[in-house]
């Protein structure tokens, strides 16, 4: 039961942080050992200790570095524990994490790429061990802490795209498309819950003989690369951050029960096979493997909030779901372009059937992720 | 539990009976793997001495699939041909792909059948496996699973032919499935079933349907028509021929590879026609490019169909009755050191070209016990001077080693191969 209060307080904490990023939050009980204190750079992340007590962690993560950076917490499997995306140079910010004894690793990812700066992170301390609901209690607890740091970073970047389309800054709209995108599509099948929000966002120019009009993101894609005009774009760009707003508040808000995890995981991956190795999703920009990366992340996020369960009921599946990931994440690997992808257009069929056969690959495990967490 | 067979069989006949039925069915022919199918719903006996799909009178459709390989486990390579044939052995009898069924299974899970042959029979549904030279060794030499030592001399690659356009995209290939079934449904529930199971350890390169079929292996069965209009492998090698089956179809251990032993070499060609050229070609001149009269599908100058050709009759004009470069005179034994093929192709139309035209054709199939000796000779003097090249083109080509049949439930395909 202690669980579910904290879960509950955890979704408050989300909306706050939505809001306002820096709001500072009153120190928890469990925090007397005092915040670890992470210094990143763009080569080096200095973590303060190694080892703290069970309970809520804060790490103060500042950024001396000249790239934008990142910081993660990660359990087994890079389960992604708690996260801070998007730390600009100079800044601070903090990172709450309720944490059970155990072996986690820390990460700075200085230019927000790759697998980052490793570090051992030890907690200590008599945690109970969690029943089988716990554990399930805690996997809907870590995604949402997922989704929260997603949409803290989806509505600044949207914001910051939404204003270069209306300052009539083409270039840099352009630029900064792939990367908002990135955070939408990482959690998209939540997005997807709220019905026509999701079109409206994200809708393509098909939506017209549904009779919607074609807004949101693909829109203004449309606008700036096939259209080259983006002088009549501002309502349409104002339109996508109110809906993109509605979407943030809604997301935090909503929980999610494990099997819709599950199901959310696979989801992801059938977006990337029926839009993005086809090219439709990014069809003006071909930027589409910026969003096949967020949806493999998405759907990894998923998977691993569910880690736990699945290691006690089915480990041969947590094997053959790392395995599959991991061919994915060597395939997708070879199209890096500087920080970001290489454009779907520039790829040849033959890669394109590489990247299809290892998200089938992936997709089957991941399809049976559901019945196990259902048992 | 639900079955596709037990949906289907008449009231009070359960699984154990037709089970049993079956396996009364394989003892007694065992070795020529006759007709198990009186009627086209019948199940084929699955486990024997060759594969089934071979002798078997011919099935109405095909869907032939060729997957590549994509992992560079060995293990998990072993894994899936022994899944696929555990799979194979149900579906065959009329049954579900998995053993929970396209029903049976968790609510939560997706079914391990796809669940569209559900109420089908088994609608004499045989799939038959084969390996290509990629499997044994990349084009770079390297052996790929352990298996280098075993590629057989007999799947030498082919030769370029005269006139060949092939598109490397749909052409050979690690492994390939040829479904053949009495029901279009169940030949592609079989194949998609498999590719499914096979996700992350094989993937399709490229899949045909057919939908009639142009051969008949059996003489039971009436000789079909391809679509130029005439009947098609007449002198085809038929499951009655046992001598020279056991000569000409079967490969044998002394041949050099003793896991082939009972298995057989496959060809695939898919051959596409311009059907709309041909049909303005006059009857005479038809008749005159094959050799045979398009009625009756006699030999040009007999009289029906199974005449023996007379190749050195000449007509009123001095010249022979059937022409120099007849395609009954190129592919026949006599000018071809006696080769014979067990063909069992199938015509095609995959829509239209965006020309105005049908893309249509042959979806080629030949068994033999090596393509160095029967294949490629009569290939090579088809292709040199066939007048029938005018109307087609050579657009995907396979070689494949079709190990011998599965014997029973504790063998799989390439068992003997991966040993």
């Amino acid at each position: 039961m202690r669980k579910l209060t904290v879960l509950a307080a955890a979704a408050a904490l989300g909306l706050g942080l939505a809001g306002c990023t820096t709001d500072p939050q009153p120190a928890a009980p469990g925090d007397a050992t005092g915040p670890v204190t992470v210094k990143s750079t763009d080569t080096a992340c200095e973590v303060a200790r190694a080892e703290t007590a069970a309970g809520t962690v804060t790490f103060t993560v500042s950024n001396s570095g000249a790239k934008v950076t990142e910081f993660y917490l990660y359990a087994a499997g890079d389960r992604v524990m708690g996260e801070v995306e998007n730390i600009a140079p100079g800044l601070t910010r903090e990172l709450k994490v309720e944490l059970t004894a155990g072996t986690y690793e820390t990460a700075c990812k200085p230019g927000m790429i790759g697998k980052g700066i490793r570090g051992a992170f030890k907690v200590t301390g008599s945690a109970a061990p969690l029943t089988a609901d716990a554990k399930l209690a805690e996997a809907t607890a870590s995604y949402q802490r997922y989704i929260r740091s997603q949409t803290a970073a989806l509505l600044p970047k949207t914001e910051e795209f939404v204003a270069a389309v209306k300052a009539g800054d083409a270039e840099k709209a352009k630029a900064l498309f792939p990367i908002a995108r990135t955070y939408w599509e990482r959690i998209e099948p939540v997005a997807e819950i709220f019905g026509d929000l999701d079109p409206k966002i994200d809708g393509r120019a098909e939506v017209i003989e549904e009779g919607m009009p074609f807004t949101g993101f693909h829109r203004l894609e449309q606008d700036l690369w096939e259209k080259k005009d983006i002088s009549k774009s501002g309502p349409i760009a104002d339109q996508l951050l109110v809906d993109v707003k509605e979407i943030v508040a809604k997301a935090n808000a909503e929980k999610l029960s494990p099997l819709q995890l599950a199901n959310g995981a696979k989801e992801l991956l059938d977006e990337v096979a029926s839009g993005k190795i086809t090219g439709e999703e990014d069809r003006y920009s071909h930027t589409d493997l910026w969003d096949f990366a967020a949806n493999v992340e998405g759907s990894k996020a998923s998977v691993q909030a569910l880690r736990p369960t699945l290691e006690e009921r089915a480990p041969e599946l947590v094997t053959a779901l790392d395995t599959a990931f991991a061919n994915v994440e060597t395939a997708l690997g070879k199209h890096r372009a500087g920080d970001g992808w290489k454009l779907h257009n520039q790829l040849t069929q033959a890669e394109l059937k590489e990247l299809s056969d290892v998200i089938n690959a992936l997709a089957e495990p991941i399809s049976k992720v559901a019945a196990v967490v259902a048992k | 539990m639900i079955s596709r067979r037990v949906a289907l069989t008449a009231a009070g006949v359960g699984i154990a009976g037709v089970a049993g039925a079956a396996a009364v069915a394989t003892a007694m022919m065992d070795n020529e793997r006759s007709p198990a199918s009186a009627s086209p719903g019948d199940a084929v006996a699955f486990y024997g001495e060759h594969q089934a799909g071979i002798v078997t009178p011919a099935q109405d459709r095909l869907h032939f699939a060729a997957f590549d390989v994509i992992t560079k486990d060995r293990a998990k390579l072993v894994e899936m041909l022994r899944e696929w044939t555990a799979a194979a052995a149900r579906m065959t009898q009329g049954r579900d792909a998995g053993l929970l069924g396209a029903v049976g299974g968790q609510a939560e899970a997706p079914p391990d059948d796809t669940g569209e042959a559900l109420g089908l029979p088994a609608s004499g549904l045989t799939l038959t496996v084969g390996f290509g030279r990629s499997l044994f060794r990349d084009a770079a030499g390297t052996d790929r699973f352990g298996i280098g030592e075993s590629l057989p001399a007999a799947l030498e690659a082919l030769p370029h032919f005269p006139g060949d356009a092939l598109r490397p995209e749909i052409s050979d290939g690690d492994l390939c499935v040829q479904a053949c079934a009495n029901d279009p449904q169940v030949a592609v529930h079989a194949i998609r079933n498999l590719a499914r199971i096979g996700f992350g350890t094989v993937s399709i390169r490229y899949s045909q349907l057919g939908f009639g079929r142009t051969s008949s292996t059996s003489r039971e069965q009436a000789t079909a028509r391809n679509l130029m209009g005439f009947k098609d492998g007449t002198r085809n090698m038929k499951l009655e021929d046992t001598g020279l089956l056991r000569e000409q179809l079967w490969a044998r251990a002394e041949d050099g590879a003793a896991w082939m032993a009972g298995g057989s070499y496959l060809v695939s060609r898919r051959i596409r026609m311009t059907v709309e050229t041909w049909d303005r070609t006059s009857l005479t001149e038809q008749e005159a490019i094959f050799g045979r009269d398009k009625g009756e599908g006699a030999p040009l100058g007999r009289a029906k169909e199974f005449d023996e050709p007379d190749f050195e009759a000449k007509g009123a004009d001095g010249e022979p009755v059937i022409a120099k470069q007849a395609h009954i005179r190129l592919a026949h034994p006599d000018f071809n050191s006696g080769a014979h093929l067990l063909r069992r192709g199938y015509n095609f139309v995959d829509g239209t070209d965006g020309l105005g035209r049908l893309d249509a054709g042959l979806f080629f199939i030949a068994y033999q016990r090596d393509p160095r000796k029967q294949f490629v000779p009569v290939q090579r003097s088809l292709a040199r001077a066939d007048i029938l090249n005018e109307y087609i083109r050579h657009v995907s080509s396979g070689l494949w080693a079709c190990p011998p049949g599965v014997t029973d439930e504790s063998d799989h395909w390439g068992r003997a191969l991966f040993a």
